[in-house]
């Protein structure tokens, strides 16, 4: 008798054991997952290798974008490497890579249908925000907004470093400020037609207390930049990015790092170019092109190597 | 103090002497970044001749007031009231257009030119005097966008308002975004030549 209960026990433990064992062996199942080199490609790795015809069949997979679950992704093909344990699946179309994808799997691990996110790590992302809006799109060379100042300020290099830092504050103050009102106000209210009014108020306001305070501050700092405060609210890159903010329904972090991006490129572009004017001022040019006409095509130069950036990624 | 010029004086100068996109170098964003056809620089004048007029004339109906502390900000606050008129107007009525200017449009808040005009033309004249300086203004607007929209389009893709005309493209490169800046440059270099020429020209009659 004892034998026999014995046995009972072992088998009920064998049992569950192996009832478990899909639920114990789910968590390593996939063991890392990642966007591949090219910006078509998902690579995924498994624990153990897995049977080869149905991991490269393209009916096992089924990924969309996780804030869009109604469209799902052209997979063109899968590869698997020769030990069974990572594929690569390639897309038809270039991903998204900084959004985050979902991608399901069926028959292939030994649990049914499993899924998993593919997303690029969040502080990468910020920083290629950053990036973004200081060289692959700069505004001044790409989107081609703040020109009036920009040309106005782009005399000498004092002016230029003056003005990129005066605007770098009161941009990054302004648009935070914009960011809450858009989401704690303007959304829940349903006011988005008083976007402009309210974005440029408050730019107004930025730059009527900064003035204020830095008056009663800091006096020196005053008048090297106090001059700069009214071109601000001319430059149309102030008033772009709150709506940019607004349009894309980004977090506090994003709008930090755009509107920083932002300010930087407008500083960036202004050096350089203050640097090429004062070189300017000793060549040779034809009468009718001296001052403003030559710095346009100078920009034009600017700007066409500021294509050379298009495509960067570094995270 | 009033100025002593005609209305139509008060327009030819807006649109020659003091164009905003060649003589003053103003609002040049636009210029520069949507340009590339005629109808494009056609639909933004539009946008920015409506909301010249109209702000020149609201401002000269309250100069006196207007405490001259907070001008700055009630220019802006009142652009900003007429470029949203606009704004809804063309989202409404044009959506095509509309979404081929993007984000410009709803920029004419921070155009140079209209602040600048409201400052030291609007806030001290009549209000007939005023309506038709913004008239001048945003016509010189218009032609300036024109002008630049008809060699980008005639040079770059061979067309007019999306008419064949040449039948060929001969500078491709014209109708590249960053092309803007070449275009204007020469274009304003062209201009002064024009104005050297004129003047020595008349100089030798004299």
């Amino acid at each position: 008798m004892m034998r026999s209960t014995e046995m009972i026990k072992r088998v009920l433990v064998a049992a569950i054991l192996l009832l478990c064992l899909p639920v114990m062996a789910k968590a390593a199942l996939i063991t890392d997952k990642s966007f591949g080199e090219e910006d078509n490609e998902i690579v995924v790795k498994f624990a153990s290798s897995v049977d080869r015809d149905a991991a490269t069949t393209i009916e096992n997979y089924t990924v969309y974008e996780e804030s869009d679950p109604d469209i799902r992704l052209d997979l063109e093909r899968v590869a698997v490497a020769d030990d069974g344990k990572s594929a690569t699946l390639y897309f038809a179309e270039p991903l998204n890579t900084l959004k985050t994808h979902v991608v399901k799997v069926r028959n292939i691990t030994p649990a049914a249908a499993e899924s998993f996110k593919v997303s690029k790590s969040y502080l990468g992302y910020l920083l290629s925000i950053l990036i973004g809006a200081m060289l692959i799109n700069n505004f001044v060379f790409t989107k081609y907004l703040g020109l009036c100042v920009f040309f106005g300020t782009s005399k000498r290099k004092d002016t230029a470093k003056g003005m990129g830092v005066t605007f770098t504050i009161v941009i990054v103050v302004s648009a935070l400020m914009s960011w809450f009102f858009y989401q704690f106000i303007l959304k829940p209210f349903d006011l988005n037609f008083l976007q402009i009014v309210v974005f440029i108020g408050l730019v107004s306001l930025t730059v009527q207390a900064v003035d204020t305070v830095l008056r009663k501050i800091n006096p020196i700092l005053f008048n090297a930049f106090g001059v700069y405060l009214v071109l601000v609210i001319a430059n149309c890159i102030i008033i772009a990015v709150p709506l940019i903010l607004a349009d894309n329904e980004f977090n506090f972090f994003e709008s930090f790092m755009l509107s920083f991006g932002a300010g930087a490129g407008f500083l960036l572009a202004l050096y350089l170019m203050s640097s090429v004017r004062e070189r300017m001022e000793l060549a040779n040019i034809p009468p009718t092109f001296k001052g403003i006409p030559i710095a346009f095509v100078v920009a034009g130069q600017f700007a066409l190597a500021f294509l050379g950036f298009s495509g960067l990624s570094l995270f | 103090m009033a100025t002593d010029k005609t209305s139509f004086q008060l327009v030819i100068n807006g649109i020659l002497n003091e164009n905003p996109i060649f003589r003053l170098v103003l609002s040049m964003c636009p210029a520069v970044g949507i340009s590339t056809t005629v109808m494009n620089g056609f639909l933004l004048g539009l946008g920015v001749l409506f909301v010249q007029v109209c702000s020149s004339v609201t401002i000269s109906l309250f100069k006196n007031f207007i405490h001259p502390r907070i001008r700055i900000p009630t220019y802006t606050l009142t652009i900003a009231t007429w470029v949203t008129v606009i704004d809804m107007v063309l989202a409404a009525y044009m959506p095509e257009a509309y979404a081929k200017m993007g984000i410009f449009v709803k920029l004419i808040v921070a155009f140079a030119i209209i602040t600048m005009r409201l400052e030291m033309f609007a806030c001290k004249e009549k209000v007939n005097a005023s309506f038709w300086d913004g008239l001048g203004m945003g016509l010189g607007f218009m032609f300036g966008m024109m002008a630049l929209g008809f060699v980008r389009e005639l040079l770059g893709q061979g067309t007019l308002l999306g008419y064949d005309i040449l039948g060929f493209k001969p500078l491709l490169f014209f109708v590249l975004p960053f092309a803007g800046f070449f275009c204007v440059g020469l274009m304003m270099g062209f201009f002064n030549y024009v104005e050297v020429v004129y003047k020595r020209a008349k100089a030798k009659q004299a």
